[in-house]
């Protein structure tokens, strides 16, 4: 105990603040009835979260280079040891392989990085700061969607730069091609942030959710068409692929940087445009749904 | 905007939380707390009273049980981001966005109200204009809860929760705080404050509030609570070189008594104390600590 003993007959005298201020603005002013300002709009509100995600994660160096220099080490790595082309097309497996790594990283951007970041709010007290004021709340999950989309385009566009100046990767040449990639990009993008957003939840400690969110991703990037050839793996591997989005989101960016004639190394032969606008489609909804029911901003109680 | 005379009313509330399947704790038992505009009232008990649990449902972020609750005119459980707007919120220390300047993160919140402080003027006001491009990582533990509160002020609330503001803090910082916090009631916010310290409590509060396993047991200002001013005193004094004393009801009669008695030649009583019991003596009462024996606070549970 160290508080100091206190006398009942006087309470204790205290210097004035020794503040280098001036008064605290007053409080409450005096508004005229009826005129009270309104709230500021949600997209307002999204906006700047949106501006101070991409602010605070270009500012956090360590997961900042983490995020960035992982799937580019992975690419030139890689890019070098696997040779050849793919079954009787005569696309080199490693165009294959570049555009896989591409949408690996699109979803390392996202699901692994808004998941983590998410429960990094929590642990830190983000989340209850928020909650006390009156930001709308959908505003905290458009800002996380805005700036996974940030950091994904930057990983893209890195990871498009090192490709196409060193694996033969090469940018759409049309301009249904850059179509396909922006829908492709931001259906993927926003889906994966999402489902990183629904499962922050899950994780109790900040610790275990950087592996919780890891497992999903490698698992998938192995599975997914991004190390292998989708159709050389086991029939079984590639209906749980399936399932999730990144098989659809390597497909898609296959079909914006490979040529044509890749297609017929698809499993369908083709590169099946409406099913990936479909499959990523549910996943943005479904993770839509989850993040309402189960997003806590508090502790269990 | 209606005038109420009343900031909080909460009448038999209830809390249990079921820590395991089978087993149920109330952690607020019929809980009753009136908080008139413009006081300020510091809730006071040891750990596990239910301080923090009474904040939580006050300001919305837990559910209760039972009991009414109603805070600036409504009812918590109902908050929609208008009543938000009005309450300011300090909570026990946070470390969020670490990587963002003052200044920056002042501004940032300022977006979410409809009629927020300026936030250079209010940076000045709590003495920060030195750190405002500082970020919040590298500020010190003063200054970092100095920013907490600007926070808190934000919006202009009429409401200020403050949950244990001072932990933490050195004492010329925390005099520095209350100089703050005085000068926001002076100003017309009523403040609702938990805290610990018994001293704050005393320095700050209009009116303290002593909670003890889930409901208030005594309530009134510190000088007078319960019965403290009027309660028993130890009258001390020195009789024939040999120090006495007496614990009373009416210390002013035994004093008359010894200076008939036990004067010196110059008529005084050498060594007289008149001691009513301390706002901790009381307070150690209240909680069913007995105060003044072997063996400190902590080891009772």
């Amino acid at each position: 105990m160290t508080a100091a003993s206190s006398t009942p007959s006087s309470p204790p005298a205290l210097p004035a603040p020794a503040l280098p201020a001036p008064a605290l603005p007053a409080p409450v002013r005096p508004s005229p009835a009826g005129l009270t300002p309104a709230l500021p709009s949600l997209l307002r509100t999204s906006v700047s979260r949106g501006r101070l995600e991409i602010t605070s994660f270009f500012r956090d160096r360590e997961s900042l280079i983490f995020t960035f220099s992982l799937p580019v080490i992975l690419l030139v790595v890689f890019g070098e040891v696997f040779h050849g082309t793919i079954g009787s097309t005569g696309v080199a497996f490693r165009q294959y392989f570049a555009a896989g790594i591409i949408a690996s990283g699109i979803m390392s951007a996202t699901f692994v990085n808004v998941g983590a970041s998410v429960a990094a709010d929590r642990a830190d007290g983000t989340l209850t700061r928020l909650a006390g004021t009156p930001m709308p709340p959908a505003a905290y999950f458009a800002g996380k969607a805005i700036g996974a989309l940030a950091v994904a385009a930057a990983e893209a566009g890195l990871l498009l730069a090192v490709g196409a100046a060193a694996f033969g990767l090469r940018l759409p040449g049309t301009a249904s091609r850059w179509l396909t990639l922006a829908w492709v990009f931001i259906l993927g993008t926003a889906a994966c942030a999402v489902l990183g957003l629904a499962l922050s939840s899950l994780p109790r400690s900040p610790r275990g959710s950087s592996a919780m969110f890891n497992l999903p991703y490698l698992v998938l990037s192995f599975i997914s068409g991004v190390y292998f050839v989708f159709r050389d793996l086991p029939p079984v591997l590639q209906h749980v692929a399936a399932l999730f989005p990144l098989k659809w989101l390597c497909q898609g960016l296959r079909s914006v940087f490979l040529p044509a004639a890749a297609a017929v190394a698809e499993p369908a032969r083709s590169w099946e445009l409406g099913e990936i606008a479909l499959v990523l489609g549910a996943w943005l909804a479904a993770g839509l749904v989850l993040c309402m029911t189960t997003f806590r901003w508090l502790d269990r109680e | 905007m209606t005038a109420t005379r009343t900031a909080v009313r909460v009448r038999g509330l209830r809390k249990i939380y079921r820590p395991a399947r089978y087993r149920e704790v109330a952690a607020l038992n019929g809980l009753d707390l009136d908080i008139g505009t413009g006081e300020i009232v510091a809730l006071l008990g040891p750990n596990g009273a239910g301080k923090t649990t009474t904040v939580q449902i006050l300001t919305g972020f837990r559910r209760r049980d039972a009991g009414e609750v109603t805070v600036l005119g409504t009812d918590p459980a109902a908050a929609d981001r208008a009543w938000r707007a009005r309450l300011g919120i300090v909570p026990q220390q946070a470390s969020d966005f670490g990587e963002l300047t003052v200044g920056e993160v002042v501004r940032h919140l300022a977006g979410y109200y409809p009629d927020p402080h300026d936030s250079a003027e209010l940076i000045d006001a709590v003495g920060l204009t030195g750190q405002a491009s500082t970020r919040l990582r590298r500020l010190s533990g003063g200054q970092r809860r100095r920013v907490d509160l600007a926070l808190g002020l934000l919006g202009r609330p009429e409401l200020l929760v403050l949950d244990e503001p001072t932990t933490g803090l050195d004492p010329a910082v925390r005099r520095q705080f209350w100089g703050l916090i005085r000068q926001l009631a002076a100003a017309g916010t009523t403040v609702l404050l938990s805290t610990h310290y018994l001293d704050e409590a005393e320095a700050l509060a209009s009116r303290v509030a002593v909670m003890a396993a889930g409901r208030i047991v005594a309530a009134g200002p510190p000088a007078t609570l319960a019965g403290r001013d009027t309660g028993t005193a130890i009258v001390s004094w020195q009789e024939g070189g040999v120090p006495r004393s007496e614990r009373t009801p009416a210390p002013a009669r035994l004093v008359a008594a010894l200076a008939a008695r036990a004067a010196a030649p110059d008529g005084e009583i050498p060594g007289l104390t008149v001691t009513r019991p301390s706002l901790e003596d009381t307070y150690l009462r209240l909680i069913g600590v007995t105060p003044h024996r072997p063996g400190t606070p902590e080891d009772t549970p």
